[in-house]
């Protein structure tokens, strides 16, 4: 049995090329069996009747659209029916005028619905309402405009953030998008290198160097200059990350950025460890924490990063998985250096760090006596030494802290270090140990770790001193280098993005643009070969600031 | 307030109206608030003292024809004397072409809203040539009125009342697939009509050779469907109107010295204002720019309503206007786009793969881009009575605008 439904749209003339698309379109949907779409003029509605299609007790005139379907069932029919208007909404782009210019983004996303970025090169001062506009269309932005306000920047990369869309910029010169260079950008072979990059010339010298030494670039995704301040927190770098560690042709990602703020570059760098790719860190001017820790390898130049990341192309890593170690670490050292380089290794992960013998001034720990947070305590500075023994030498100090530290609920790890050799104390596990099993029986959620510094040679049998604490339950390391990734790796936490994605399949569409602003931008689109719409932007208003004001209040 | 749900509704009341050709009547009978000595014009109300010379002709010639003067200088010390009043169709849902004078006995074209029951009045279209709408009295024109209001007329209401009525809508929709924009080419659109009314004319008339000469006078006039085109295209607008918080146009209209607008959610009679641009087009032979007058009629309803100068894309044999080429006339279009509020559901163009005509005049986008809408219009000569000399493109003075959005603004305390 199949059943008839019918619609009478009076006085809707449609030319009949329509009315033969519409009931093309309703053949083509499930359960349909015949269909008809006429103007019901004498003629036509005999034609239906000769097809069995023209229900008894249709009264329709010459002007009325009439919209007859044959259903295998009752859903489908009225499902037909009502995608009629969707079907006749169905247009295409591409009979559209080429050389027309809109005056207005929206017009240009009609002219080309499938654009999906928007770039932006007005007056700073204009830059973030038409980026705002573009979010709202649902497209990337790539904001090449400066002197856009650090309020407006967040706004729009958290809005973005929601939607799933990237803001690049403001200020962001390069980007290269499915092997289309935006703003300015070097013509580099595509391949499997990502490229998250808060530095344009900076990706522009990787990138070229990347193609200088045969590989290729996926994509290079800018994020402007500021994204890695904290106020931004690296909002559109952590999406950029995301984004190419789930892109499967990205094999190898490299991050470059001017020096980042200490706990956006942690969290970042956390970020990046999860990413079971090979990333490549070159925080221009930030001292590298390490040579590796992980996945992550840390550059001292822009052309060893490039290198690296191709290095790395060929080699199938396995790196130590990173775990979720919950609360703070107390490091609890009796040599200063060893502490200095402790703590700039771990400033790359742990975040807010802080220390007695701090690196930035943000580090400080103005209480010596009592920690925050991370902390790295030096307990041979000068501060505890008044009427003391060396650390190194006399241990009640540092049982004392590890004491203290330990009952501390916010405490997760306890670091120290333990250096043997002339002079110090003859059999400081002994000492420790103690300690450690009485902090232990109270506390089982505490972790410690111990670097333990000497050679065979020394005095105090170092073999012996490692295998007591290990046996006590401490991680034991060599070399502060291994002690550092351990411990990075152990307080990443694992990551769930807290945000919507960006959409893959999106992002590897053939890029095709709306440009607002610099006309040179667009010819260059236009000449690799993408597909772009140019829009005539001024001032709104006529740069009548009253109106503009008025307007903007009357846009929702 | 929701300016954007304010729009959607007035802009679907304009596209939704159902625009039904009813009846032919004269004026007195059925335009709201006519009267005898009260003679309706184009455009936004105007004074005498200001008035150009086709609109004071029109005026002379409609009280001639009303037979309340005898002379053009009765006629004049008449209006001085304050014995004839003066409004502006829009405040009585007519429209006219032109000067678009229409007085009492004046036959005039019904036409009813079937969506929302509003109804509109247009007066009959005389053709080409010295007509009364460029402001033309001589003996001549004023018998051919005549003839239109006794014999034409008659034909066309009787053949009317024969019928369930003309959907115009539908007609529209055709003729924009054939080549007309609705506004200045008007042929298949008329031919459409000419279609529709000849078989209740032949149905309704006993006299041949008049029947012959009352379908002669439709047919050789292209722009004999124009009226009811317009007053159709008011239907629908005045369908639009008065929906609180929208910033759509519902009014252009220009009386040979202002350009007037109206806004949606603003009043009835609240009109915005400024002196009317002159026309720049193509002229016939042995007329230029220097004889036009400044912008006149209430023909721009058509583009207030979609299509007209809004739809050029779909009538490349008058490109001409635009600059010459068909693509120019896709581009007129396509920035019309830009300051619309949606594309119209059932006018259609082919050439832009059947999308939807610009629809709606957003007040907002038309200040925020300063894109004024395009208008197709006939030009006037300056002098009374000597008749239309060209015809060409016009926009209205962006500054109306921005007068009607400090408005708005000041209205709905923004």
């Amino acid at each position: 049995m199949t059943v008839v439904k019918w619609e009478v749209r009076a006085g809707a003339y449609y030319d009949s090329v329509v009315l033969m698309q519409l009931q093309r379109g309703l053949l083509g949907l499930p359960g349909i069996v015949d269909a008809g779409v006429v103007m019901a003029t004498p003629a036509n509605r005999d034609l239906l009747a000769a097809n069995d299609l023209l229900p008894e007790k249709i009264t329709a005139n010459p002007d009325d659209l009439l919209i007859v379907v044959k259903a295998d069932d009752d859903t489908s029919a009225t499902d037909a029916i009502s995608k009629v208007d969707e079907l006749l909404a169905r247009r295409k782009s591409s009979s559209i005028s080429q050389d027309f210019r809109p005056r207005s983004l929206s017009g240009a996303v009609k002219q080309l619905p499938e654009a999906n970025w928007v770039l932006i090169s007005v007056p700073g001062r204009y830059a973030a309402d038409v980026a705002r506009e573009a979010l709202d269309l649902g497209k990337h932005v790539f904001l090449y405009s400066d002197n856009v306000s650090l309020d407006d920047e967040i706004a729009l990369k958290k809005s973005a953030r929601e939607k799933g869309l990237l803001v690049m910029g403001p200020d962001c010169g390069t980007a290269i998008i499915n092997g289309v260079g935006l703003g300015f950008a070097n013509r580099v072979r595509r391949g499997s290198i990502g490229v998250v990059g808060a530095s344009g010339t900076g990706t522009q010298a990787v990138t070229a160097q990347i193609h200088n030494l045969g590989a290729g670039i996926s994509h290079a995704i800018g994020t402007g200059g500021r994204d890695l301040k904290s106020d931004v927190g690296a909002i559109t770098a952590h999406q950029a990350l995301d984004a190419l560690a789930r892109d499967d042709e990205t094999k190898v990602i490299v991050v470059i950025s001017k020096p980042p703020s200490p706990d956006v570059a942690a969290q970042l760098m956390s970020a990046a460890l999860f990413t079971s790719k090979p990333v490549v860190i070159y925080f221009i001017g930030y001292p590298p924490p390490a040579r590796q820790i992980g996945n992550l390898h840390f550059a001292i130049s822009l052309s060893e990063a490039a290198e690296i990341a191709v290095s790395q192309l060929s080699v199938s890593g396995k790196w130590l998985s990173a775990n979720d170690q919950k609360g703070y670490l107390r490091g609890l050292f009796s040599g200063g250096t060893l502490a200095y380089e402790t703590l700039l290794g771990l400033q790359a992960s742990l975040s807010p760090i802080y220390s007695n013998a701090p690196i930035t001034n943000y580090q400080n720990l103005k209480d010596p006596l009592h920690s925050k947070a991370h902390t790295i305590i030096d307990l041979g500075d000068e501060f505890f030494m008044v009427g003391r023994l060396h650390p190194m030498i006399d241990n009640d100090l540092r049982i004392r802290r590890m004491k203290q530290e330990a009952a501390d609920a916010e405490v997760g790890m306890i670091l120290f270090d333990v250096v043997l050799g002339e002079g110090s104390h003859m059999n400081p596990a002994e000492e420790l140990i103690p300690v450690i099993k009485e902090i232990q029986s109270s506390r089982n959620d505490i972790e410690f770790v111990a670097m333990v510094i000497g050679t065979d040679e020394d005095p105090q049998d170092i073999e012996s001193q490692v295998s007591q604490l290990v046996n006590a339950g401490v991680a034991v390391f060599r070399t502060a280098a291994e002690a550092v990734e351990y411990i990075g790796l152990r307080f990443s936490a694992s990551r769930k993005n807290e945000f919507t994605s960006v959409d893959l399949d999106q992002l590897k569409q053939p890029l095709a643009a709306i440009n607002v602003g610099l006309e040179s931008f667009y010819d260059s689109i236009i000449l690799q070969g993408a597909q772009a719409v140019h829009v005539d932007w001024r001032p709104p208003a006529s740069g009548n600031e009253r109106l503009a004001a008025l307007l903007a209040k009357m846009k929702k | 307030m929701d300016i954007e749900q304010a729009n959607t509704t007035a802009v679907s009341r304009m596209m939704e109206a159902r625009p039904i050709l009813k009846a032919v009547a004269t004026a007195r009978d059925v335009i709201p608030g006519m009267k005898d000595n009260l003679f309706l014009h184009a455009g936004p109300p105007i004074e005498w003292e200001r008035m150009s010379g086709p609109l004071r002709g029109a005026i002379i010639g409609a009280m001639l024809f009303e037979g309340i003067a005898k002379s053009e200088a009765e006629a004049n010390s008449m209006v001085e004397r304050g014995e004839v009043e003066f409004d502006s169709c829009h405040h009585h849902g007519a429209v006219g072409p032109m000067a678009g004078v229409t007085s009492a006995s004046m036959k005039v074209y019904v036409v009813e809203n079937a969506e929302h029951g509003n109804k509109s009045f247009s007066n009959l279209n005389e053709g080409y040539g010295k007509v009364l709408r460029y402001g033309a009295y001589s003996d001549d024109v004023l018998k051919k009125l005549h003839w239109m209001n006794d014999v034409l007329g008659v034909a066309l209401a009787d053949a009317l009342a024969a019928s369930s009525g003309i959907d115009m809508r539908a007609l529209m929709s055709e003729a924009l697939h054939m080549g007309d924009e609705g506004h200045n080419r008007n042929k298949a659109g008329s031919l459409l009509y000419l279609k529709l009314i000849s078989p209740l004319i032949a149905k309704t008339m006993k006299d041949g050779a008049v029947m012959s000469d009352v379908l002669q006078f439709i047919g050789d006039n292209a722009l004999s469907v124009l009226n009811p085109v317009m007053a159709a295209c008011k239907a629908m607008t005045d369908a639009a109107h008065g929906v609180e918080g929208s910033t759509i146009v519902t009014t252009m209209a220009r009386n040979g010295t202002d350009f007037g607008i109206r806004v949606s959610g603003l009043g009835e009679r609240q009109w915005f204002t400024a002196p009317a641009e002159i026309p720049v087009g193509l002229f016939f032979s042995g007329f230029s720019q220097a004889d036009a007058n400044p912008d006149i009629g209430d023909s721009a309803i058509t583009e207030t309503a979609g299509i007209g100068g809004f739809a050029m894309a779909t009538a490349p044999a008058i490109v001409t206007f635009v600059g010459g080429t068909p693509k120019d006339a896709m581009n007129a279009t396509l920035e019309m786009y830009e300051i619309t509020f949606a594309e119209s559901k059932y006018f259609t163009m082919p050439s832009l793969d059947f999308r939807g005509t610009p629809t709606g005049i957003d007040l907002r986008k038309v200040v925020e881009l300063g894109i004024a809408p395009r208008i197709n219009t006939g030009i006037a000569h300056k002098n009374a009575g000597v008749g239309q000399v060209g015809a060409g493109l016009v926009r209205p003075p962006l500054k109306i605008f921005e007068d009607a959005l400090l408005a708005f603004a000041e209205k709905y305390n923004i």
